[in-house]
């Protein structure tokens, strides 16, 4: 990690520290108060406990022009975004994908000329999800691209888990940290009034919204798609399935909210303060939540493009789009929530010892 | 007049020929707590208020940003607030920091204000937090802002946006123009161009003097050039002395101001909190003579601090050093600039500039009267110095385990009493008699009720109070007036 990025953050919490009048807003400066003077350990670890909520930014009466320039979002997110480069193995595909919007957009169009070649151009005729791409095929793709990123993430967590000092957890533990997760504790300002991010200093639950909607949108298809595997597999049926089916019934309202969440997100972001980010990754932040967005999107889409002609093309766009996704798991803005729950456990250790 | 304020000056054929005159209701002065709630409580009466806020957007909202609580009067327990706290108790401990020197009536009236501040608060968008980790004591008697306040002061322009009041940053008045008791308009500097505005009442709050330095040397002597202003630079009682001048009666002298040791270090203003020392009970405090001067240990900090900056004032150079060893390093709020750290006594006096053998013989005189008995760091422990002068009282334990630390202490202003004499009405007097449509709130007024001492969170709930009382009125009596 660079010097100057951590030395930045701990100038900013001695100033905090001695003033502390941000304390109610969120489990960042919650965790704060138990130190006298921060270690780089401590700061990675408040870094990730952070949501830039930027509340502490607006009420902050040191932020600039006053000579000691505080601006508490950005320094703890720039430590943030290294925190997770620095731990995730090869930091090089994290520089790659969070250097530019762009790298996403590339990343999909590649693999869907990949898929094409392999898969062929035979679906003009098909009726029928996998008389588009084989079952077995979708598998043997599948299958190494999910596990294998899922496996360089863990390996940054445990290191990550090291770094902090990480003990053994306790099912209390995990709970306080999937309960703060589940609404968004930290991004509700500490008296349910919302955060600061796109209307200034007035306080606003569009983020929070916006973000839950997207994080269960993702999680419902998440189970979608891993409710028809069982399906598939342990009980011989075969997509596609009926409307009121489970994988179904998921996947549609999951398919709607993250679409739905990632427009707002999207939109809410145009209207940000970027200077309240870490400077780096803006752009990259897009690219992320747009491939989200076209995940969903291009899911809905081919819900309702079922036989037509362009069934085809937009199912290998899809399915292009979630092996992108998958692959870049552990080197994208994805890792930010694994990250932050594991930082939560760590919070919920401390707070309890 | 403070370094990087330009000096305007008036130009006072606006006034006469009346050039340049913007029509309001009410004109309300300042842009802090006070000024906030009292344009909110006058926009409410449905008239058209103007507010000026000399600082410009981000620096606005005077003292009040470096806030982070007020003192409330409630029944039961409240929001954040614990326990409860009635009229007397809280009307009793305004007495005893005043020494009596307290206005009872105007007292009682704030502190009857205070219980429904809260809600009202609430109301413009504000928010509270428990206390702060720290200040366990004040969780029953003082309400903290969530995000201190800086969050309230946005809460509360934001509110003033929604109420399409005029918020005029970069506006200073120069001039307040009132004959007979009753006025006519302000002469103020808009970002570089003067206008005269004329309305029919005018709320003044526009803080204390307290970054008027010469003002403060006039009081002071030449020892207030060395002195730290806590707050904004921009309050330097212009419209005070203005108004003054007119024949409003005065409340106060100027040598009365709230004055704390503060870390040596801190900006010349608008330090604010941060730079508060809180190690003195621990320490002891030496000049840069080397001799101690006060007894470090009188009583618990939070009832102390308020008089070390007087203290501090009248040492030489007007700076004094408090130093600790390792043992108490850990015992207090951190600061915010990190302590001259030294393994020597020595060396400690070589790095702050003390004077050397003096200060060795002070420490060694002190160490010796050590006496033994338990340390009880939150509590008075009477673990005092024996044949020490000045004694330690409490908290007396030997400065002889390195590594020492030093910090340097100057006198930080926070505010001063000098101000109008107000009525119940918040309407300020001249010569005996209520003005016809002249109110204030706020520090302006504030020694209407503290002739002395002070409350922790008083400030706040005076300007907020009398803020809400002065608006009102001023209000209404523009929209009667108005016809
Ligand atoms: C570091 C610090 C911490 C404090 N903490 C607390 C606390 O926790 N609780 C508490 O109760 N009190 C506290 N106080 C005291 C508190 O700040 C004051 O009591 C309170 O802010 C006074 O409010 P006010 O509106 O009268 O003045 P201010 O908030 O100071 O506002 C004065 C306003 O007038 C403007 N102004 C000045 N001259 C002109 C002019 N000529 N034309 C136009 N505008 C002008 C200024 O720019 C400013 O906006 C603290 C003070 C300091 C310095
Ligand atoms: S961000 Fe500013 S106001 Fe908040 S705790 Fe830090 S220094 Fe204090
Ligand atoms: S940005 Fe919000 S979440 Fe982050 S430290 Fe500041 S107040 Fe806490």
């Amino acid at each position: 990690m660079q010097d100057q990025v951590l030395d930045e953050a701990k100038r900013q919490l001695a100033v905090c520290n001695a003033c502390r009048y941000c304390e109610g807003f969120c489990s960042a400066f919650k965790a704060m108060t138990r130190y006298r003077a921060f270690d780089t350990e401590t700061v990675i670890h408040m870094s990730n406990l952070c949501h830039n909520c930027q509340a502490c930014y607006h009420s902050c009466q040191y932020t600039v022009p006053h000579e000691f320039e505080l601006n508490l979002p950005s320094a703890l997110a720039n430590v943030r975004v290294e925190s997770w480069e620095s731990h995730v193995p090869f930091p090089v595909l994290s520089k790659l994908f969070q250097s530019s919007p762009l790298v996403s957009l590339v990343s999909v169009v590649v693999v869907s000329i990949l898929f094409w070649l392999v898969a062929g151009i035979p679906w003009l005729a098909a009726d029928t999800f996998y008389d588009l791409i084989s079952h077995s095929v979708l598998v043997l793709i599948f299958g190494p691209l999910f596990l294998a990123p899922l496996l360089i993430l863990f390996v940054g967590l445990g290191r990550y888990w090291k770094t902090v000092n990480g003990e053994r957890i306790t099912r209390q533990q995990l709970a306080d940290a999937f309960r703060a997760a589940a609404n968004l504790k930290n991004l509700d300002g500490g008296a349910g009034q919302g955060c600061n991010y796109e209307k200034d200093d007035r306080y606003s639950q569009s983020r929070r919204w916006a973000h839950q909607a997207t994080m269960y949108g993702f999680l419902l298809c998440f189970a979608s798609t891993s409710i028809a595997t069982v399906m598939h597999y342990g009980f011989g049926l075969v997509a596609p399935y009926p409307l009121m089916s489970l994988p179904k019934l998921f996947g549609v309202t999951g398919g709607i909210l993250l679409t739905l969440g990632t427009s707002k997100l999207i939109y809410l972001k145009t209207k940000a303060n970027p200077l309240l980010e870490a400077s780096s990754r803006r752009g990259s932040d897009y690219g992320f939540v747009t491939l989200l967005w076209f995940v969903s999107t291009s899911g809905l889409l081919l819900y309702w493009a079922g036989g037509t002609t362009i069934a085809g093309t937009l199912l290998i766009l899809h399915l292009a789009s979630i092996a992108c996704l998958f692959v870049s798991i552990p080197f994208s803005k994805m890792v930010h929530g694994f990250f932050r729950i594991t930082a939560l456990i760590r919070e919920a250790q401390l707070q309890r010892t | 007049m403070t370094p990087d304020l330009p000096e305007i000056t008036p130009n006072k054929e606006l006034i006469r020929v009346g050039e340049g005159v913007i029509d309001f209701d009410v004109v309300v002065v300042g842009g802090g707590n006070a000024a906030l709630c009292a344009a909110i409580r006058a926009a409410e009466t449905g008239a058209s208020v103007a507010l000026f806020e000399r600082a410009p957007k981000d620096y606005r909202g005077g003292n009040s940003r470096h806030t982070r609580n007020f003192r409330c009067m409630h029944r039961d327990p409240k929001g954040v607030l614990t326990g409860s706290y009635d009229e007397d108790e809280f009307y009793d401990d305004l007495l005893k920091v005043t020494k009596g020197n307290t206005d009872e009536d105007l007292a009682r009236l704030a502190i009857r204000e205070s219980e429904s501040c809260y809600d009202w608060m609430l109301g413009q968008g504000c928010f509270f937090q428990e206390s702060l980790s720290g200040t366990l004591s004040l969780s029953r008697t003082n309400a903290f802002f969530l995000g201190g306040g800086k969050a309230l002061v946005n809460a509360y322009y934001n509110r003033l946006e929604a109420q399409n009041v005029s918020i005029f940053y970069q506006a200073t008045v120069l001039d307040v123009v009132i004959r007979d008791r009753r006025f006519d308009g302000v002469l103020v500097d808009l970002n570089g161009e003067q206008k005269y505005v004329r309305s029919r009442a005018i709320v003044l709050a526009s803080g204390g003097f307290e970054a008027d330095k010469d003002w403060l040397a006039r009081a002071w002597g030449d020892a207030a050039k060395n002195f730290l202003i806590r707050g904004t630079p921009y309050n330097t009682g212009e419209v005070l002395k203005r108004v003054l001048e007119t024949g409003a009666d005065q409340i106060g002298d100027p040598t009365q101001c709230h004055a704390v040791a503060i870390d040596g270090r801190a900006p010349e203003y608008d330090g604010g909190i941060v730079t508060r020392v809180d190690c003195v009970p621990f320490s002891i405090v030496v000049n840069q003579a080397g001799h101690r001067f006060y007894d470090e240990g009188e009583d618990v900090w939070p009832k102390r601090y308020a008089i070390w900056g007087r203290l501090v004032a009248k040492q030489p150079g007007q700076v004094a050093y408090a130093i600790i060893d390792s043992k108490s390093k850990d015992l207090f709020m951190p600061t915010v600039f990190s302590a001259t750290v030294t393994d020597s006594l020595d060396e400690m006096a070589v790095q702050l500039g003390l004077s050397r053998d003096q200060f060795l013989a002070t420490v060694n005189e002190f160490n010796t009267g050590c006496g033994r008995g338990e340390f009880f760091p939150t509590e008075l422990d009477g673990l005092e110095t024996k044949g020490v002068q000045p004694a330690k009282t409490n908290w007396a334990r030997p400065i002889d385990t390195p590594p020492f630390y030093g910090y340097e202490l100057r006198p930080g202003v926070t505010f001063t009493y000098l101000g109008f004499r107000v009525g119940p009405d918040a309407k300020v007097s001249f010569g005996g008699l209520p003005s016809d449509n002249v109110w204030a709130a706020g520090e302006i007024m504030a020694g209407s009720i503290l002739g002395e001492g002070y409350l922790a969170g008083f400030g706040m709930t005076i300007g907020t109070a009398f803020g809400r009382i002065a608006g009102k009125e001023a209000g209404a009596h523009a929209r009667s007036s108005a016809g």
